[in-house]
């Protein structure tokens, strides 16, 4: 094909007009590369903590995540190679946020409701007025720089939402972060509180719910202390804060006569008995005059007290000996084919009484106690005669079974001595 | 005049009674040291005959859907009359029975009474092995327990191995893409209409050609009576051999009454469809040789699907078993020595693997 000059003009233009646009195109993409230029990573990418930031490091943490830089929190030029421009007073550099700082620079964007809803709607923005409330806002306040700031939990440059299981503030760590200070003597020193929260915690039955067994609903540090208002729930208080899971206790406790009591001893609720960190499964010996009830603890023998904390042991052990009689003919039953999950079913409500008996306790009126427990007497020997029965039914069967097993050896021997009767008189074909 | 001859004249007199038993009175079956292992057939006649009897009862309380079967088995055995006693019953006579025609069809084998021209005796008796097999399958799952549930997922999720139409055949078993209460409904069809039904056809079937060709004679006899001055040894067939069946049925049903009385058939808990499998499931002990041997083909052999190539394998073994009669119909010499070596691989195999399968974890 043979084209001519004036042919050609058009298609010459079209490519430079083209080729004009590839290189402006190249030309503002370079410039949008020199704008999201971080040099301090450059730098602290290379020096070692508390100076050093890894890269990999950094791109974990949730603020990294949403698009914000060091720039966010520290201020400065990071597009500037030259360290003294990058980290100039003049280019807005902080430098290291000191610790007193930390929550006021942490609250600029997380007490802003909205800045904070374009990342999480959700997100509460009411953490630095609850600091401000507890005890380490309040003693930071005075100057005390060694109580917890924001980065003692959250971390810092690492930082993770609560919901991530690698967080310091994950409901499965909390107990651990609050440790590394509150468990510290040497750290806790001068601050007169003691340091074996942690320990008891760790014996408790809270953590052995939350820990041992994964329910992320079981309580930790923060759910009876608070967490940005941390603070000890006191003696007036403590009963609600049990009671926001412990809501039928509390309750009940509320119309004991112990209530009124243990207000005019100053004695806090549920922790007078139960223990504060280590609290442990209770038991039915708690209740009663042995040794290890606690009622003695203020109780002796002679008063009333002690009569009804006595009645009350004796009323679970009778309904958890019922139980037990008719668990054990269940089992009998059970393991000899009898068919008695109906038997079991109840036998499980009655178990529940039991459970509900143990809650009334709370109310320390042996005759509310009695009604629980006469529900559980009355279904335990339900179920223990349902027992009985299926072990009468299994006896009949094997009388059956044996006088069948007669019936059909007597037919065997008959038929065979007919057999012999015939072939003796005929002979084979 | 006693009522039985009354009874008889009466008979014989509409319909030719004694002409009609005649050929049973001169009947005669064979008589020798292996004659014992005949009653096998008979044992597993008596056993689908206590199946369908006992069937029929459970019929009258079952309800076939996922809302109430489990519920209406816990009826059965706890408030019907005896109730306990007939699934008892019937679900050990469903173990008995398959046990008792693996016996016989392996009897069958060893004595060599495959061979022409009873070749058909043995494939209508192996399609009635494999109905049998059915049975148990879909009966497992009609209490709706949840061992039967996730048995029945595990056993149609290899069905659906089945190359080119495992897919199909595991929805058709399921009646869907999941084990639901349209399976349920499903299976209760198929155990108590279908399987029934074609059961009936086959073991007519295989009833007539045990009557048309009688029973075998093993060749080592056959040849010991050859050099005999006696000859063969035979009874007749009504009433001696007959009298002799009837006390190996009693016998039978006094394991079934040891057996459902001291160890009553369980029901377990109910099936919930949303619950995790439980550990261990394990299918019924008929098919535990064939669960095992899947578990431990490797996930891929070459570029073929583990599972799907044992399926296979399982497939053309059955189909090589059912055609045995073919490959050997004399009985003697080579192909004699292979179905041998055949059925003691297949009875060692089967045996292995089933206690395998319940050793393992």
């Amino acid at each position: 094909m043979n084209l001519t000059a004036k042919e050609l003009l058009p298609a010459v233009r079209r490519g430079i007009s083209i080729s004009c646009f590839a290189v402006l195109v190249i030309l503002l993409g370079s410039g949008a590369q020199a704008q999201t230029k971080n040099s301090c990573l450059d730098c602290h990418a290379v020096l070692d903590p508390p100076l050093g930031v890894k890269a990999e490091q950094f791109a974990q943490d949730i603020h990294a995540q949403k698009g914000l830089t060091c720039v966010s929190c520290h201020g400065g030029d990071p597009t500037s190679e030259d360290p003294t421009r990058a980290m100039s007073r003049a280019a807005g550099f902080r430098g290291k946020i000191s610790r007193s700082q930390t929550p006021a620079l942490c609250s600029r964007c997380h007490s802003d409701g909205s800045y904070m809803r374009q990342f999480n709607p959700s997100l509460r923005t009411d953490q630095y007025a609850q600091y401000l409330t507890s005890v380490h806002g309040k003693r930071l306040a005075r100057g005390d720089t060694k109580v917890a700031v924001c980065t003692d939990c959250h971390g810092v440059h690492d930082l993770r939402p609560a919901r991530d299981p690698r967080s310091k503030v994950h409901a499965l760590n909390i107990d651990e972060t609050c440790s590394r200070c509150h468990a510290n003597a040497e750290y806790m020193k001068g601050y007169s509180i003691p340091t074996d929260q942690f320990a008891s915690y760790s014996a408790s039955v809270h953590h052995d719910a939350l820990v041992v067994r994964g329910d992320l609903s079981a309580p930790t540090c923060s759910t009876c202390h608070g967490n940005h208002g941390a603070a000890p729930p006191g003696v007036a208080s403590v009963e609600f804060v049990c009671s926001t899971c412990h809501v039928f206790q509390a309750q009940l406790f509320d119309q004991s006569p112990h209530k009124a009591a243990f207000a005019a001893m100053g004695l806090p609720a549920c922790v007078t008995c139960h223990s504060n960190h280590r609290i442990l499964r209770p038991t039915d010996a708690m209740i009663g005059t042995a040794e290890e009830a606690v009622c003695l603890n203020c109780h002796s023998s002679g008063d009333q007290g002690f009569a009804a904390a006595e009645e009350m042991h004796r009323q679970l052990k009778s309904l958890e000996a019922a139980l037990a009689r008719a668990d054990q003919v269940l089992s009998q039953a059970e393991s000899s084919g009898m068919e008695v999950s109906q038997a079991r079913l109840d036998r499980g409500q009655a178990r529940d009484a039991l459970t509900k008996a143990r809650v009334t306790i709370h109310a320390f009126q042996v005759a509310r106690v009695a009604e629980d427990i006469g529900v559980g007497v009355k279904g335990a020997e339900q179920t223990y005669q349902a027992g009985v029965k299926a072990l009468v039914e299994r006896d009949y069967r094997r009388k059956g079974l044996a006088v069948s097993l007669i019936t059909i050896l007597v037919v065997l021997i008959g038929l065979r001595l007919y057999i012999l009767h015939l072939e003796a008189r005929e002979p084979a074909p | 005049m006693g009522v039985l001859r009354r009874v008889r004249d009466w008979l014989d007199q509409r319909f030719g009674w004694a002409e009609l038993i005649a050929p049973l009175k001169k009947k005669t079956v064979p008589a020798h040291r292996y004659s014992y292992w005949y009653f096998l057939g008979g044992i597993t006649l008596f056993l689908f005959l206590i199946q369908v009897g006992t069937g029929i009862l459970l019929l009258l309380y079952y309800r076939p859907s996922a809302n109430e079967a489990f519920e209406s088995v816990q009826y059965i055995m706890t408030q019907v009359q005896f109730g306990w006693l007939v699934r008892s019953i019937h679900s050990w006579a469903a173990n008995l029975m398959i046990l008792s025609a693996f016996l016989h069809m392996f009897s069958v084998l060893f004595l060599r009474a495959y061979r022409k021209p009873r070749e058909l005796t043995w494939v209508s008796g192996m399609v009635l092995l494999a109905l049998a097999l059915g049975f148990g399958f879909s009966g497992y799952l009609l209490p709706w327990n949840t061992l039967a549930f996730f048995a029945t997922k595990v056993g149609t999720d290899v069905a659906a191995q089945v190359p080119l139409v495992g897919r199909w055949l595991m929805i058709f078993l399921r009646g869907g893409e999941e084990v639901t209460g349209a399976t349920l409904i499903r299976f209760f069809g198929f155990h108590v209409a279908l399987l029934p039904g074609i059961t009936t056809l086959f073991l007519a079937l295989h009833l007539l050609l045990v009557q048309r060709f009688g029973i075998s004679v093993p060749p080592a006899v056959e040849k010991e009576w050859q050099g005999s001055s006696r000859g063969a040894r035979e009874i007749r067939f009504f009433p001696n051999f007959l009298l002799r069946e009837l006390m190996a049925w009693y016998v039978a049903l006094g394991v079934l009454g040891v057996l459902a009385a001291l160890l009553p058939w369980g029901l377990g808990t109910k099936a919930d469809p949303f619950a995790p499998a439980p550990a261990g499931i394990k299918p019924e002990w008929y098919f535990m040789f064939m669960f095992q041997t899947l578990k431990l083909i490797p996930a891929k052999i070459g570029f073929i699907d583990g599972e799907q190539l044992g399926v296979l394998l399982f497939a053309v073994a059955g189909l090589v078993w059912l055609l045995l009669p073919f490959f050997d119909p004399e009985g003697r010499g080579r192909a004699q020595r292979w179905v041998l070596g055949a059925g003691i691989f297949a009875l060692t195999y089967i045996a292995g693997m089933t206690a395998y399968g319940y050793m393992a974890k």
